[in-house]
C-alpha cells in the first residue's frame, strides 16, 4: 500500500480534487517549505514587519515574519483594530500569492491579437513610454475624459491622482455597482448615510442578528467574523435567510430557506408584522422618523400568508423570526449584507432592510449601528488645481440619480456605445474585468473599441490577456501604499510597508504612477520622491509628532481617541436626509418617480428544468484573486455546483460527477464537480465564485472548476443607482461522461 | 497508560464559534513547515437531516494527544512517546522507521507519512508551549474557537471552559482518554 493511501485526509483530498489536487504539491512545488528546515521554528529570531494585508479588501493588520530575506509566516497584528492578532485563512496563506511562480515579473507588450495572450518582455523604460504615449494620444484626440480607470485595491490611489491630473472623472471600482453600491444607496435614502467598510455593525453586543443571503463564516471578513463568533458565544439569537444551508445557517435558531428572488417580500412582511403587532420601538419611531403612517399603509398587504405564497417561508416562521428580532430590540440587527447586486431591485431591498432596522430603533444603540469615528488625517496638500472636465460618462443625464459613485458597468457601456461620449482607453488596476463585470461578452466587445488598454496587476489575470501593455506590480508585502484611516469603532491610521524586496522586475504602483506622470507632464501631482515623504507630510499636517510617526512604523498602527460609540438616550441626531430624520417614506424617491416605500414585484422565475444560478464565497478564497494561490488551493482546490440531492437523483447525478452548466443564452462553463446535497433548495444551484479561469498564465487556476461569471450574460439594472443584479440567470446541467 | 506528566496540556474546540475556515490549518503549516499536500490539522463538517430540517456541526480537529495512546503502545521503536514535560504525544523523528503501526492504530487518522520517511502529526506546538507561548492554531483563529491549556490547572482557561460548557470527546469507546474536547 502506498503511503498516500494511509491517511484519510490525503486520500480525501485526492478524491475531492479528482487527481488535480492530489498532484498539486509535487507538480507545482512552492519552494516555501524546505523540508530540512522543518520542526521547531524559533520565531523570536525572525524580523517582524507590521503591514496591511490585501488578499481581500478588509485591510487587516498583518505581521510578516521575515527570515533570510524571505517571508516565512503571516500572523495577525495584535495592535491593529481590524485583526486584533487574528487572521482569516486567506491572509494566513498570503505567502502563496507572494511566492506564486506565475507572478508577473517583467513588463510586457502585446505582439498578437488582443486576447491572444501573446506578449514580449519589455524594459520598464519602453513599457512606460508606450503607456504614456497610448494615454497621451487618446487624450489629444478625444479629450482626457476618454481615458477611464477601472480598479480595485489600495494601490489604486496613486493612479487616481494621475487621472485627476489628466482631467478625467471616469474612475470606477466595480465594488460599487457590482457589489455593495445598492446597500449604500438604500441606507443613504433612509438614514442619510451609507455604511462604508467596515460596516458600523455592533454585532458583539447584538442579542439577535438576521443575515439575508450573507454567509458570514464562509465570507471571512476577519473582524466581522470575530464579532459574529463573539456574539454567538454570548447567546445572540441568529436568523439566517438563505436558499442554502450555509455554515451560518447551521448556527441559526431560525433558518428561512427562502425562494430566491423574493427577499423583498419577506422584508416587507417583517416590516408589516413589526407594525401590526406593535413590536416596533414607538418612542424611537415617534422622535427619529418621518412617514410612519404612510409606511404602515403601504406594507399592510404583506401579511404572513401573502409573504408565504411568494417566499415559501411558513407564516409561523416569519412571525417567530420577527418576534425574535423585536424581543431583542434595540439590541437587534438585520445585517445589511455586502455583495447585494442580485435582482435589480437591490437598492429598494436594502432600503427595506434599513426600514426593519429603523423600526427596531437600533441606530446608535448597543447591538445596533454604532457611531464610527476616524483618525484625523489631512489630505495631500499642495497639488495643482485639477483641469476642468466633462461629467463622467457612466450614465446619461437624469439616469440612476441616486448613484453615489461612478459605475464601472456604465463606463463599459459608454465604451461600447460611444455615448454620452467615447471612451478610448482603459487603465485597469487590479480588477479582472472579464470576471468582475456581468456579461463578459460585452466587456470583450468594449475592449475591442479601445485604442489603448494598460493593465497593472500582480498575476496574469484574464484582463491582462486583452491588454496592450501589462505592468507588473509587486504585492502588498513588497511595497508602500498611501496611509489608511478607515471609519471604525476604534479610529486608527495604518501603514502598508514592505517586508521584502519586490520579486523580479515588479514595481510598486506609486512608482509606476509617478513615472507615467513624468512622461505626461504631470510631475506636479507627485511632489515627493517616495511615499514615506507623503506619509510624513500628511501626518505632520494632521498634528502627529515624530514619536507617533515612529510608532506607526514600528507597530503598523497609530490609534487615536474614539468618539462615543452610542447615542445618549433622548439625544437628537442629525440624519443626513432632506428631512433630517429617518425617512420611512421617501419624498426624494417620490419626487424622482420611484416607490417612496419599497414595493415587491415578483421577478422572472426559472422555467421547467431550469435552476436559478446563485454564487458565493469559500472561506479560503477572495473571488478569483486567490484561485492561483497554491497554499489556499490546497485547502479548496476547485468549486462544485451544489444541487439539491433529490433533484440530482432525478437528473441521474451524484456527488463527484462532472457537469457542464449552461444558461438561457447558451453560455456554458465546466466541467464542474457536482455536490448533491440536502443543503440547498430545489429551484436553484450554487457555486463558489472565482474558479474556471482561462488565462494561460494562471497555471494553477486554469481549468479548475466552473466560472459563474461566464453564465452571467444577463443582468437586471437597478433603476435607482445602476447596480447590476446578477442572480437572474437560469441554468441547466448536462452530465459529462468520464 | 502514560506516566504522570509534569504538566498536562489539552485542547478544546468550540463548535459554536468554529466556522471551519481553515485558518488554523494554514497557520499550522507555516509554523511547522508541514510539506505540500499534507497537514497536521483538518476541518470536519457533519450535516444531518433532510431539507429543510438540517443540523450541522463544524470543528477544527487534530491529534487528540491521548492519555492512553494506541500509537504509543503500538510503536515498536519507542519513537511515538509521551512527552512528560507537556503531557502531549510526540514522535522522535530519529527513532521512527516509518513502519506505520501507529497510523494503523490511531482511531483519529491524525498521522501521515512525511516525505522524508517518518510519521508526522500535531505536536500541540510543543516548542511554543515550552517557551510559554500558545499554539499557532490558537494564535491565528479568527473566532477564538480553539483553546489550549493545562488540564491539571483548575485556573486555566481550558479548565474553566470544560467546567462551564457541555463537552464531548471523540471515539472514547476506543479507550484512548483523549485530551481533546469539543464544546457544544
Amino acid at each position: 500500500m502506498s503511503s498516500r493511501e494511509w491517511t484519510r485526509r490525503t486520500f480525501l483530498q485526492a478524491g475531492g480534487a479528482c487527481g488535480v489536487g492530489a498532484t498539486l504539491g509535487s507538480a507545482l512545488p512552492l519552494g516555501l517549505l524546505d523540508a530540512a528546515a522543518r520542526g521547531s521554528v524559533p520565531q523570536a529570531a525572525d524580523q517582524v514587519v507590521p503591514t496591511v494585508c490585501e488578499i481581500c479588501f478588509w485591510k487587516c493588520g498583518v505581521n510578516a515574519h521575515v527570515r533570510d530575506g524571505r517571508v516565512v509566516a503571516l500572523t495577525g497584528n495584535p495592535h491593529h483594530p481590524l485583526s486584533r492578532g487574528k487572521l482569516c485563512p486567506r491572509g494566513t496563506g498570503g505567502l502563496g500569492t507572494l511566492y506564486d511562480p506565475d507572478r508577473l515579473v517583467k513588463p510586457q507588450i502585446r505582439v498578437g491579437e488582443r486576447g491572444s495572450e501573446q506578449f514580449r518582455e519589455a524594459t520598464w523604460e519602453e513599457a512606460l513610454d508606450r503607456t504614456a504615449e497610448g494615454l497621451r494620444k487618446v487624450a489629444d484626440e478625444h479629450g482626457p475624459e476618454a481615458i477611464a480607470m477601472l480598479y480595485h485595491g489600495a494601490g489604486g490611489s496613486f493612479f487616481k491622482t494621475l487621472m485627476k491630473g489628466l482631467g478625467s472623472p471616469n474612475v470606477a471600482a466595480p465594488s460599487y455597482a457590482q457589489c455593495r453600491g445598492p446597500r449604500e444607496v438604500g441606507f443613504e435614502l433612509t438614514f442619510g448615510e451609507g455604511l462604508g467598510s467596515p460596516e458600523n455593525l455592533d454585532i458583539p453586543n447584538a442579542r439577535a442578528l438576521a443575515l439575508i443571503g450573507s454567509h458570514l463564516g464562509e465570507n471571512m471578513h476577519n473582524t466581522q467574523v470575530q464579532d459574529f463568533a463573539e456574539g454567538l458565544g454570548k447567546g445572540m439569537r441568529l436568523i439566517v435567510v438563505d436558499p442554502r444551508f450555509s455554515v451560518a445557517a447551521g448556527k441559526a435558531r431560525h433558518w428561512l430557506p427562502i425562494k430566491p428572488g423574493t427577499d423583498l417580500a419577506l422584508l416587507l412582511g417583517w416590516v408589516n408584522l413589526l407594525i401590526q403587532e406593535e413590536w416596533y420601538d414607538k418612542a424611537f419611531v415617534r422622535s427619529q422618523t418621518v412617514g410612519f403612517d404612510q409606511l404602515a399603509a403601504e406594507v399592510a398587504r404583506y401579511t404572513p400568508t401573502a409573504v408565504y405564497q411568494e417566499t415559501g417561508i411558513r407564516p409561523e416562521l416569519l412571525v417567530a423570526s420577527a418576534r425574535e428580532l423585536a424581543q431583542a430590540a434595540p439590541h437587534a440587527l438585520v445585517h445589511p449584507g455586502r455583495h447585494v447586486t442580485w435582482y435589480g431591485d437591490d437598492a429598494q431591498r436594502s432600503r427595506a432592510i434599513a426600514l426593519v432596522n429603523a423600526l427596531l430603533g437600533n441606530w446608535g444603540k448597543p447591538g445596533g449601528f454604532y457611531m464610527s469615528s476616524n483618525a484625523p488625517l489631512a489630505a495631500e496638500a499642495g497639488l495643482p488645481a485639477p483641469p476642468e472636465h466633462r461629467p463622467a460618462a457612466d450614465r446619461k443625464e437624469g439616469e440612476h440619480l441616486f448613484a453615489g459613485s461612478t459605475l464601472a458597468s456604465g463606463l463599459r457601456d459608454a465604451t461600447l456605445s460611444g455615448e454620452p461620449y467615447p471612451i478610448k482607453s482603459w487603465l485597469v488596476y487590479g480588477s479582472n474585468l472579464p470576471i468582475v463585470l456581468p456579461d463578459p461578452r460585452k466587456t470583450i466587445a468594449a475592449i475591442q473599441e479601445l485604442d489603448f488598454l494598460v493593465a497593472i496587476d500582480i498575476l496574469p489575470a484574464e484582463i491582462c490577456g486583452w491588454a496592450d501593455v501589462v505592468l507588473p506590480e509587486c504585492t502588498y508585502l513588497e511595497r508602500h501604499d498611501d496611509l489608511m484611516a478607515p471609519w471604525f469603532r476604534e479610529p486608527f491610521i495604518a501603514l502598508r510597508q514592505p517586508a521584502v524586496e519586490p520579486m523580479g522586475d515588479s514595481k510598486p504602483g506609486w512608482w509606476m504612477a509617478k513615472e507615467l506622470a513624468k512622461r505626461l507632464g504631470l510631475e506636479a501631482w507627485f511632489p515627493w520622491e517616495h511615499p514615506v515623504e507623503l506619509h510624513h507630510d500628511r501626518l505632520a499636517a494632521s498634528g502627529y509628532g515624530a514619536e507617533q510617526e515612529r510608532e506607526l512604523v514600528r507597530t503598523g498602527v497609530l490609534k487615536t481617541e474614539a468618539g462615543p460609540m452610542y447615542l445618549p438616550e433622548g439625544s437628537d441626531y442629525a440624519y443626513g436626509t432632506p428631512s433630517g430624520k429617518i425617512e420611512l417614506w421617501s419624498q426624494q424617491l417620490a419626487d424622482a418617480g420611484f416607490d417612496p416605500v419599497p414595493v415587491y414585484r415578483r421577478p422572472e422565475m426559472p422555467g421547467p428544468g431550469q435552476f436559478r444560478l446563485l454564487s458565493g464565497r469559500a472561506p479560503v478564497h477572495t473571488f478569483g484573486r486567490t484561485t492561483n494561490n497554491r497554499v489556499l488551493l490546497e485547502q479548496f482546490p476547485e468549486n462544485e455546483v451544489w444541487v439539491n440531492r433529490a433533484v440530482a437523483a432525478d437528473l441521474g447525478l451524484k456527488s463527484g460527477d462532472r457537469v457542464l452548466v449552461r444558461n438561457q443564452d447558451d453560455a456554458e462553463t465546466g466541467p464542474i464537480l457536482v455536490k448533491a446535497t440536502e443543503r440547498i433548495r430545489t429551484d436553484c444551484v450554487y457555486m463558489v465564485h472565482g474558479f474556471g479561469h482561462t488565462s494561460k498564465g494562471l497555471r494553477a487556476a486554469r481549468g479548475r472548476g466552473g466560472n459563474d461569471a461566464a453564465l452571467i450574460t444577463r443582468y437586471a439594472t437597478d433603476p435607482l443607482m445602476g447596480g447590476t443584479g446578477m442572480n437572474v440567470n437560469f441554468v441547466t446541467l448536462e452530465k459529462v461522461e468520464a | 497508560m502514560a506516566p504522570r506528566p509534569e504538566r498536562s496540556f489539552g485542547m478544546a474546540v468550540d463548535t459554536v464559534a468554529c466556522v471551519g475556515c481553515s485558518a488554523c490549518v494554514i497557520a499550522c503549516k507555516s509554523e511547522n513547515q508541514v510539506p505540500d499536500g499534507h497537514s497536521r490539522r483538518w476541518v470536519n463538517q457533519e450535516v444531518r437531516g433532510r431539507f429543510p430540517e438540517l443540523k450541522m456541526r463544524v470543528w477544527s480537529d487534530c491529534c487528540q494527544h491521548c492519555e492512553a495512546a494506541p500509537c504509543v503502545t503500538n510503536c515498536p521503536t519507542g519513537a511515538s512517546h509521551y512527552d512528560l514535560a507537556t503531557g502531549t504525544v510526540q514522535v522522535s523523528e530519529a527513532d521512527c522507521t516509518g513502519c506505520k503501526a501507529c497510523m494503523a492504530s490511531c482511531p483519529y487518522d491524525a498521522r501521515f507519512v512525511h516525505p522524508t520517511g517518518f510519521i508526522d502529526k500535531c505536536t500541540l506546538c510543543q516548542h511554543r508551549l515550552m517557551q510559554g507561548r500558545t499554539t499557532a492554531c490558537v494564535e491565528i483563529c479568527p473566532t477564538s474557537a480553539i483553546t489550549v491549556g493545562e488540564l491539571d490547572d483548575p485556573g486555566s482557561d481550558l479548565s474553566r471552559l470544560l467546567r462551564s460548557r457541555k463537552t464531548r470527546q471523540q471515539k472514547t469507546a476506543a479507550g484512548t482518554r483523549p485530551r481533546f474536547f469539543l464544546l457544544e
